[in-house]
């Protein structure tokens, strides 16, 4: 298997989906591939955010660590979604442990080539974000049905 | 009303056919004069009736007051209907011991009397028809019912005198005597004469009536027969219009008005203790202290109570607003899909006996009139 | 679905006199989760189909529906998972092998598994809400090759309430049955998916046109679910949930299960969510 250029992995990754291939050639200047064995982590919570993962392979584990009672997980993205919107918004730090469940291959895109590239080109940077948005939305609506503890006695 | 043979007794004739009733073996249910109330009592003779009764009815309102006459018949449909006696408050459904390796059903059902009702009103006639396609129509049916029911004679009597809440006219259940008799009696009572046209319904019907004296009717009888009706009909107290009144309720789910009789209503279960179709009833299994005998109770329950719809996480109904919508919904709409006929028959009850008056006629005609607005 | 109208005599006589069964096999499935084999004391037992449900009754205590789990074309003991949650539940699960308990039933429409051939399945499953459903994982397994592609989307609370953990793991081992699980809440040891079970629908692959779903949990589970198949193009003819609701006969007398104008006991359990859809959307009803 021959190591493909990176803009024929994101036009293949679902959140690209549909994207002019100018576009998506645009992101693939901001990228390069990662690696990441089951157990290491993509990022800490309170580091530095500058990073958006597209998942092409494996299932991440989002954590928090409680004390006392360990890391709890509150999402797991996994091949075909992505992670990381906290290098969209200011102060750029992330919020929770982001730990590899399986082995995971992704496309890091850098944030602030990210973000310079939709300041931009607006539309572009409208696109991405109403996928950014649908994403947070899902999620949101997930963790709004688990508060109601639906399994609940 | 689907007659065989139609004849004129008197009030001596209604005396040999009470006569007859009992020695055929029937306990006599009749209306008697019971604490301010005009409800079914055991009927020895004519004599037990409530002679020269009659009642005012209006919403959370029921007074007896004298007529100038000495009617029998003369009242409209009191607290109590005819559904205690086929489907009883509440009854023992098996008695089970507990004996090596398992438990013994020692009792199902019980010995059941065979009864005669006297007096059943057209609206009444029509609520045991509804009660007989719960209890014993097509689906499963309760065999505790279908003994009591198969045991029961009815003399029903045409209602000459319809209450300020009584709507049987709307429903098509009065206040002529509908299909289901064995006989069926209109009170003629004019001036000096006091006599009943009697409709023979059924075999066992003509059988009973072998022994009671009668004259043959006459035209004029016939059309007093008609009289009677006609003016019962005029005097109607309350309408209810029917029309689409299922799909009506099933687009108003979420109308403003449950919430509006929500505030009045107290959620008593008044409405369904004296409503004569309503059929809801609780299971209890109960032992005794040592556990070695245990038994099975039905006794009626109501969709007003908080606890009558539960899933695994609590209860289903918690607002005034659902249980009241629940009910009037279940009695004019989903009973018409559940057994292809309305759970009202126009009786009247539910309006005179809730204590804040509720109006099952005015909350629907408020939810129509928004519609038509 | 089919409504059972071949009732067995003896409850067309006394529907509401249980007959009695002894336990014969008692597992502990998670901490409130038991699942009873029974076994009748005199006679045979009444053939049951999946989606169905029994009415048990213990001695003195009361009587509650519960499912049919176990495999209904295998002969011997009729298999039920319940679930400890008030007085009969946590004494039906405190019963053991040798104890009588009593049994009316089997009562209600089925899952129609027969009328699903050809088709791809999803079969969505939360909490206790799997326990009907495994008869229909049994009935495709033992006929695998009539049905296309088949996702087992499952979701529990947290790792330790998945319920019939030793067959997830040889159900997971096929090659012919996508099996997915999520829970709601984890630790850091557990390596599947967190989230609700709708969030599996996506992932599993099927044709939206033709598949058919069944779906069974809380009700809000199945509001959400049965709206994301709708979403992802199922026909709400095509997806089929089983409701619940406290019975007191399972006979439709009693009128405690009321939804609209169904008897969940005898109209239901199974629906197709097209028929009761409106209806779980409305508060109360």
């Amino acid at each position: 298997m021959g190591i493909e250029p990176l803009e024929v992995l994101l036009r293949d990754h679902p959140f690209f989906r549909d994207l002019d291939a100018s576009d998506i050639q645009f992101i693939a200047g901001c990228g390069r591939n990662v690696v990441f064995e089951p157990g290491a982590y993509l990022f800490r919570e309170g580091e530095e955010a500058d990073q958006l993962f597209i998942l092409r392979h494996g299932r991440v584990a989002l954590e928090i660590m409680v004390p006392g009672r360990g890391p709890v997980v509150i999402d797991t993205p996994e091949e075909g979604e992505v992670i990381g919107f906290s290098w969209l918004f200011a102060p750029y730090r992330w919020r929770f442990d982001g730990r590899a469940l399986e082995h995971v291959r992704a496309v890091a895109l850098d944030g602030v080539c990210l973000r310079g590239k939709c300041e931009d080109d607006p539309k572009l940077g409208y696109e991405l974000m109403k996928r950014f948005a649908s994403i947070l939305v899902r999620r949101l609506q997930s963790a709004r049905l688990r508060v109601i503890d639906m399994y609940r006695p | 009303m689907v007659s065989r043979s139609r004849v004129v007794i008197d009030r001596g004739g209604l005396q040999a056919l009470i006569a007859a009733l009992r020695s055929a073996g029937y306990r006599v249910i009749g209306p008697t004069l019971t604490a301010g109330a005009i409800v079914p009592g055991e009927v020895a003779a004519v004599d037990d009736l409530p002679a020269g009764w009659t009642d005012e009815q209006q919403g959370g309102q029921y007074r007896l007051r004298r007529r100038d006459d000495q009617a029998l018949f003369g009242y409209a449909a009191g607290p109590q209907s005819w559904k205690q006696f086929l489907f009883p408050p509440r009854s023992l459904l098996w008695r089970a011991n507990r004996v090596d390796h398992g438990e013994t059903v020692t009792e199902a059902g019980g010995p059941v009397d065979a009864l005669a009702f006297l007096g059943v009103r057209s609206c009444d006639l029509a609520a045991i028809r509804v009660q007989d396609r719960v209890f014993a129509g097509d689906g499963l049916v309760d065999p505790g019912y279908r003994a009591r029911r198969e045991r029961v004679f009815i003399v029903a009597v045409t209602c000459g005198t319809p209450g300020g809440t009584c709507f049987c006219a709307s429903m098509g259940t009065g206040p002529a005597v509908g299909p289901g008799f064995d006989l069926a009696l209109t009170e003629l009572i004019d001036g000096n004469r006091h006599e009943f046209c009697l409709d023979v319904g059924t075999d066992r019907g003509e059988e009973i009536i072998g022994s009671v004296p009668s004259r043959p009717i006459e035209p004029e009888d016939e059309a007093a027969a008609h009289r009677v009706v006609e003016g019962a009909t005029a005097r109607m107290g309350r309408l209810l219009e029917v029309g689409g009144i299922k799909e009506l309720l099933y687009r108003n789910y979420q109308h403003p008005r449950w919430d509006d009789v929500a505030s009045r209503c107290l959620a008593c279960g008044n409405c369904t203790m004296v409503c004569p179709t309503c059929f809801c009833h609780a299971v209890e299994d109960a032992s005794d202290l040592g556990g070695q005998t245990a038994e099975r109770w039905r006794s009626w329950d109501s969709c007003f109570s908080l606890d009558f719809a539960r899933v695994g996480t609590g209860r289903v109904r918690t607002s005034t607003r659902s249980r009241y919508r629940q009910w009037l919904t279940h009695k004019l709409a989903t009973w018409i899909d559940q057994f292809g006929t309305s759970g009202c028959v126009g009786c009247g009850r539910c309006i005179t006996w809730c204590p804040v008056g509720i109006d099952i006629t005015e909350e629907v005609r408020s939810i129509r009139r928004t519609e038509e607005a | 679905m089919t409504v059972t109208t071949e009732l067995p005599e003896a409850w067309q006589s006394e529907p509401m006199v249980p007959r009695q069964y002894r336990v014969v096999s008692r597992r502990r499935e998670t901490h409130d989760v038991v699942t009873l084999a029974l076994e009748p004391l005199h006679g045979r037992g009444s053939p049951v189909r999946p989606g169905q449900f029994n009415m048990l009754y213990a001695f003195g205590i009361g009587e509650v529906p519960v499912s049919i789990s176990g495999d209904p074309a295998a002969a011997g003991p009729i298999v039920h998972s319940i679930r400890a949650a008030g007085l009969v539940t946590r004494a039906l699960c405190d019963s053991h092998p040798g104890t009588v308990v009593g049994l009316r039933g089997p009562f209600g429409t089925d899952w129609g598994v027969d009328t699903a051939v050809g088709r791809d399945l999803v079969i969505v499953g939360g909490g206790i809400g799997l326990a009907p459903l495994r008869p229909v994982i049994y009935s495709v397994l033992a006929n695998r090759e009539r049905y296309g592609r088949v996702s087992v989307l499952i979701g529990a609370r947290s790792p330790a309430d998945l319920l019939y953990t030793a067959e997830l793991q040889n159900w997971r081992s096929r090659f012919d049955l996508d099996v997915r699980v999520t829970v709601d809440v984890a630790g850091g040891t557990w390596r599947g998916p967190v989230g609700i079970v709708t969030e599996l629908i996506p992932r599993a692959s099927f044709d939206p046109r033709s598949a058919i779903a069944f779906v069974c949990g809380p009700e809000i589970m199945i509001r959400f679910a049965a709206r994301s198949l709708v979403d992802h193009g199922l026909d709400p003819a095509n997806i089929r949930v089983s409701l619940e609701r406290n019975m007191k006969c399972a006979i439709g007398l009693c009128g405690h299960c009321q939804l609209g104008s169904e008897f969940v006991c005898r109209d239901g359990p199974v629906f197709t969510y097209a028929r009761v859809g409106r209806l779980l959307a409305i508060q109360e009803v």
